[in-house]
C-alpha cells in the first residue's frame, strides 16, 4: 500500500509563483485592465464611436491625451474600450481550445490505438501550417467578424493542448494509483475523471496561461489584416491598421499597440512564474510545446 | 615534501558552512584517502582544491602546491586565468560516473587531445600519437580505433580508464579522484583501482582519493583521513585508521560503512 | 539509412495530408468563391455561373475534383489564380524566394543573437545580466509583430531616414537576372554590387522586425536547455581539464544543448512564417505572406491551395532536414 499515498494531486505551489516580482507586476497590470473594462462606461470618457470630422487627426493634447483619429474619434477612449473586445474574446478562445484540446488529447492518450492515431495525425496536419495562414483562410471563408476570427483561431489552436494533454495522460495512465483504481473496478471514464484529470489539470492550466498572450496577438493580428473586428468597433489590431494608412499621425498606432503589448506581457510574466512553480516532472511537457 | 598541503580549508555557500577548516597533506607518490559519510564535505574538498566549487561559494584557507619545479604557496590566491593554466596540466581530476563526465557527442580522440593541444601546444598528429600511447598505458584495447569511437560505444569500466587517460594526459603531479569506482560494476572496480595505484607509483602522482568505500580505501590508500561535518577528525595510516581507529566517530564509520571485500590483486579485470 | 527512409516516408504521408486538408478546407467555405471571382452581377446569371463552374471543374463530385487536382499537382500544375490570372506556380515562383530571403535573414539574426544571449544569461544565472536578457526575451515574444513593423517603419524610414522604403528594391533599380530568386544573391552573381547592397538595405529592417519574436522564443528555450547542460558532469570535467572558457562553452556546453536548440529552431520556423504574413503586409514585400493575404481575402481558391501546399511543404521539409541533422550530429543516433 506504500504506493497509494503518493501525491494524488500535484497542486500548483501558488504561493511560490506569486513571490516573484515579475508575476506580481503582471497581475497588477492585468487587474488594472480588467477593472478598466468593467468601469469604462463610468469613466466619463468621450463616446469611442462619436465622430467629429472637424477634430480629425489632432495630435495628443489636453482635450485628447492620445489624440484623435481620421474620423475625429478620441483615441484614448477607443484604446480603453478596446480591452472590452480583446480580453473576453481571448478568454473564450483559450477556454474553448483548452476544452476541445484537452478532451481530444485525453481520449487519444487514454484509449490509444486507432482513435489516438486519427486525432494526433489531424493535429500534426494543423501544425504543418503556420497558425495565421490557416486562420486567415478560415476567417476569410467565414467572413470578417470578431466571432469568426475566434472560431478560426479555435481551429488552429486546439492541437497544442491535445498534444500536451495526451503526453500527460500517457504519463499518468501507468502510475500505480491509476492502475490500482482500475483494479478496484473503475471504468475507463471514471478512472480518467477521478484519477487522471486531477493530476494533469495544473500543467494544462499553466499551458493555457502561457497561451493567452499568443492568442491575443493572433486575434489582434487577424483584426490588423481586416479579418477580425469590423468598423466602427474599437479593437486594438484594427486601430493599428488605421494608423498605417495615416502614417504621419504616429499616435493612432502607438497607443493601441502599447495596450496589446502591456496585456500580452502581463500574461506572459504570470505564465512564466506559474510554469517555474510547476512540478518539474510535468513542467517539461508544458515547456516543450508552448510555442 | 612535494605534493599538496591543505590548511584550514573552509567553504561557505549562501551562509551555510560546508567545510570548516580542513587540514590534509597529500604527498607525492602516495594515495591519500578521504573518507566520510555523504554530506561530510569530502567531495567539496576535492572540488575546492581544483577551483571548481559551485558559483557563489566563499573559500578561505590555503592550499600549497609543490612538484619540485613549480611551487605555488596558495592555489586559492591564484587569479582565475592562472588557476586555469594549472588545471588539467598540473592538477587533474577524475569524476565519479564516466558515462556522465565524458561528452556524449564528442569522440574519444577529441576529448583526449584537446587539452593536450591547449596546454602543451602539440600538433594534431603529435597529440594523436600521444593519445594512443596513453590509451595503451591505461589498457584500453585497440587504441587507434578507440580514438574514433564515442562514449556510448564503451563499457563503464573502459570509460573510466579513458577518463583516467584524459586526466594524466598532460603529466600532472596531483590527481583528485572523486569516487572513481562507485559507479562501476564490482567486477571491474579492482582493475581501475590497480591502475590508479600503478600510476601513482610510476608517475609519482599525489593522489587524493575521495570515497565512502572502506574496501576501496584498504586496497589502495597509503593514509586515510576521515571527515565529518566539514573537518578532518582523524588522519593516519590506512592500517591504523581501519583497524585501530582512535576517535569514536571513525570507529562508528568503520563499522557502518559498506565493507566491500578488499579487491585482491589476482582478480579478473574487464 | 533506415532512419532516413522512415523520416522520408512520414514526410510524404504528411504531405498527402496537406493536399487533402487544403482541398477540403477550400471546399468547405460557406462564402461562395464564385461570387468572389465573378462579382455580384455576373454571379446572378446562371449561365455565366455554369460556364465558370465547368471551366474550373467545379461541376464534378468532390473526390473526383480532388484526384483531378492531385493529377495536375503531380504535373506541377496548380491551376490559374483567379485574382492575378497567372498560373499559380508562376506566382509562387516569384513570391516564394522573396519570403525565403526574408525568413533566412530573420532566422540567421535570431539564432546568432539568441544563442549568444542565451549563453550569457545561463552562465550568469539570476544575476543582473540574466534578468535583463530574460526581460528582453519576454518583451520579444509579447510585442505585436505588425505593430513593431509599423513602428519601425515609421521611426527608421519616416523620421530618421535611415532605412529605405518598402518593397525589395529601390524603384530605380531593376531586379537582377533571376537565378535563385533571392535578390541579394542574384545581384552578386550578376556582378551588380550596388543592386545587392540596395536589396540588402531593404532586407535589414523587415528582417530584424521578423526576427524579434523568434529571438525572444529562442532565448527563453535555449537558456533553459543550456542551464540543464550546465549541471552536467561533462561540463565540470571539461573545466577541470583547464580548457579555455570559450572552448568549454562552444565545444562542450553548446554541443550538449544542440539537440533541444535544433528542435526549437524547427518549431520557431512556423511562427516565423506567421510573422512573415504581417511583416510583408506592412513592408509590401510581395512574398508568400502577402500573396496568401490577397488570396484569402478575395477567396481565390487555386491561390489559397497553392499557398497551403507550398507552406506545408516548407514546414515538412524544414522538419525533415532537422531530423536528418539530428541524426548527423548525435553519434548515438548516427552509429546506433
Amino acid at each position: 500500500m506504500t504506493a497509494l499515498p503518493v501525491s494524488r494531486r500535484r497542486a500548483l505551489r501558488i504561493p511560490v509563483a506569486w513571490r516573484r516580482p515579475a508575476a506580481i507586476g503582471g497581475a497588477v497590470v492585468l487587474v488594472l485592465w480588467v477593472l478598466l473594462a468593467l468601469v469604462d462606461p463610468l469613466l466619463g470618457l468621450q463616446d469611442p464611436l462619436k465622430q467629429s470630422v472637424g477634430d480629425a487627426l489632432h495630435a495628443p493634447s489636453g482635450a485628447h491625451p492620445f489624440g484623435t483619429d481620421e474620423l475625429g474619434r478620441d483615441v484614448l477612449s477607443r484604446t480603453l474600450w478596446g480591452v472590452r473586445a480583446s480580453l473576453p474574446l481571448a478568454v473564450a478562445l483559450v477556454a474553448g481550445s483548452l476544452l476541445i484540446g484537452s478532451v481530444l488529447g485525453a481520449v487519444a492518450g487514454y484509449l490509444g490505438g486507432v482513435v489516438d492515431e486519427v486525432i494526433m495525425r489531424i493535429a500534426d496536419l494543423v501544425f504543418a501550417f503556420p497558425t495565421i495562414i490557416l486562420a486567415m483562410v478560415v476567417a476569410a471563408a467565414l467572413g470578417p467578424s470578431l466571432t469568426n476570427a475566434v472560431l478560426a483561431l479555435l481551429v488552429v489552436s486546439w492541437p497544442n493542448y491535445a498534444r500536451v494533454m495526451r503526453a500527460l495522460v500517457l504519463g499518468a495512465r501507468n502510475q500505480e494509483y491509476v492502475i490500482a483504481g482500475r483494479l478496484l473496478g473503475a471504468g475507463p471514464f471514471t478512472s480518467l475523471r477521478r484519477d487522471v484529470l486531477p493530476n494533469v489539470s495544473a500543467p494544462m492550466l499553466v499551458l493555457a496561461m502561457l497561451d493567452f498572450g499568443n492568442q491575443i496577438l493572433l486575434l489582434a493580428g487577424l483584426s490588423f489584416l481586416g479579418l477580425g473586428a469590423v468598423p466602427p468597433t474599437p479593437e486594438w489590431g484594427s486601430m493599428v491598421a488605421d494608423g498605417v494608412t495615416q502614417f504621419s499621425s504616429w499616435w493612432l498606432a502607438t497607443f493601441p499597440g502599447l495596450a496589446i503589448f502591456s496585456v500580452v506581457v502581463a500574461f506572459n510574466l504570470i505564465g512564466d512564474s506559474l510554469r517555474d512553480a510547476l512540478d518539474p516532472r510535468t513542467a517539461g511537457a508544458v515547456q516543450g510545446s508552448s510555442i | 615534501m612535494t605534493g599538496l598541503d591543505i590548511r584550514g580549508l573552509a567553504l561557505t555557500i549562501s551562509g551555510r558552512r560546508i567545510l570548516d577548516g580542513v587540514d590534509v597533506e597529500v604527498p607525492s607518490g602516495q594515495v591519500t584517502g578521504l573518507a566520510g559519510e555523504s554530506g561530510s564535505g569530502k567531495t567539496m574538498t576535492g572540488l575546492a582544491v581544483i577551483g571548481l566549487q559551485p558559483a557563489g561559494a566563499k573559500v578561505t584557507g590555503t592550499v600549497a602546491y609543490d612538484d619540485g619545479e613549480t611551487v605555488v604557496p596558495d592555489l586559492l590566491a591564484l587569479r582565475p586565468g592562472a588557476m586555469n593554466r594549472l588545471r588539467g596540466r598540473r592538477i587533474a581530476m577524475v569524476f565519479q560516473d564516466p558515462t556522465a563526465s565524458l561528452q556524449p557527442m564528442l569522440s574519444i580522440g577529441t576529448q583526449l587531445t584537446d587539452h593536450m593541444r591547449h596546454h602543451l601546444g602539440l600538433s594534431r598528429a603529435a597529440a594523436r600519437a600521444r593519445a594512443i600511447g596513453l590509451l595503451e598505458r591505461v589498457r584500453v584495447p585497440s587504441p587507434e580505433a578507440a580514438l574514433k569511437k564515442y562514449p556510448h560505444q564503451f563499457s563503464g569500466g573502459q570509460l573510466q580508464r579513458i577518463a583516467i587517460a584524459i586526466a594524466i594526459a598532460c603529466d600532472p603531479k596531483v590527481l583528485i579522484a572523486d569516487e572513481p569506482t562507485t559507479a562501476l560494476d564490482v567486477t571491474v572496480q579492482a582493475g581501475v583501482l590497480r591502475l590508479l595505484r600503478e600510476l601513482t607509483d610510476d608517475l609519482g602522482l599525489a593522489v587524493l582519493l575521495v570515497t565512502h568505500d572502506l574496501g576501496v580505501m584498504s586496497a589502495v590508500a597509503d593514509t586515510v583521513a576521515v571527515m565529518r561535518n566539514g573537518v578532518v577528525v582523524e588522519h593516519g595510516s590506512r592500517y591504523q585508521v581501519i583497524r585501530e581507529p582512535r576517535t569514536a566517530y571513525a570507529r562508528e564509520l568503520v563499522e557502518s560503512l559498506p565493507h566491500t571485500p578488499p579487491p585482491g590483486v589476482g582478480e579478473g579485470d574487464a | 539509412m533506415r532512419y532516413i527512409a522512415i523520416r522520408l516516408g512520414l514526410s510524404v504521408v504528411l504531405l498527402i495530408g496537406v493536399t487533402i486538408i487544403t482541398f477540403v478546407l477550400t471546399n468547405l467555405v460557406p462564402a461562395s468563391p464564385i461570387t468572389a471571382a465573378l462579382g455580384e452581377r455576373a454571379a446572378g446569371d446562371p449561365k455565366i455561373v455554369e460556364a465558370f463552374k465547368k471551366a474550373q471543374g467545379l461541376d464534378q463530385p468532390l473526390p473526383v475534383q480532388y484526384f483531378v487536382y492531385l493529377g495536375h499537382l503531380l504535373q506541377g500544375n496548380l491551376g490559374t489564380s483567379i485574382g492575378t490570372r497567372n498560373p499559380v506556380t508562376q506566382d509562387l515562383a516569384y513570391a516564394f524566394p522573396a519570403t525565403a530571403e526574408l525568413a533566412i535573414f530573420a532566422i540567421a539574426v535570431a539564432v546568432v543573437i539568441g544563442l549568444v544571449l542565451a549563453v550569457v544569461a545561463a552562465l550568469r544565472q539570476n544575476r543582473f545580466s540574466d534578468q535583463l536578457i530574460r526581460a528582453v526575451s519576454v518583451v520579444g515574444i509579447s510585442v505585436p509583430t505588425f505593430w513593431l513593423a509599423v513602428a519601425a517603419y515609421f521611426l527608421f524610414f519616416f523620421v530618421l531616414h535611415w532605412a529605405p522604403g518598402s518593397g525589395r528594391l529601390s524603384a530605380f533599380y531593376d531586379p537582377p537576372p533571376r537565378v535563385t530568386g533571392l535578390f541579394t544573391i542574384d545581384a552578386l552573381i550578376a556582378g551588380q554590387p550596388d543592386v545587392a547592397a540596395d536589396a540588402f538595405a531593404h532586407l535589414v529592417l523587415p528582417g530584424c522586425v521578423l526576427a524579434v519574436y523568434t529571438l525572444g522564443l529562442l532565448v527563453r528555450f535555449a537558456r533553459s536547455s543550456i542551464l540543464d547542460v550546465l549541471n552536467q558532469d561533462y561540463v565540470r570535467a571539461a573545466r577541470a581539464k583547464g580548457l579555455s572558457p570559450f572552448r568549454v562553452v562552444t565545444g562542450y556546453l553548446l554541443r550538449g544543448a544542440l539537440l533541444p536548440i535544433l528542435t526549437i529552431v524547427g518549431l520557431a520556423f512556423g511562427s516565423l512564417l506567421s510573422g512573415a504574413v504581417l511583416t510583408e503586409q506592412v513592408f509590401s514585400w510581395g512574398g508568400i505572406g502577402q500573396y496568401a493575404y490577397r488570396a484569402a481575402t478575395s477567396l481565390d481558391l487555386p491561390s489559397i491551395m497553392g499557398v497551403g501546399l507550398i507552406v506545408g511543404l516548407v514546414y515538412i521539409t524544414v522538419n525533415f532536414v532537422i531530423d536528418l541533422v539530428y541524426g548527423f550530429v548525435d553519434p548515438r543516433v548516427r552509429l546506433g
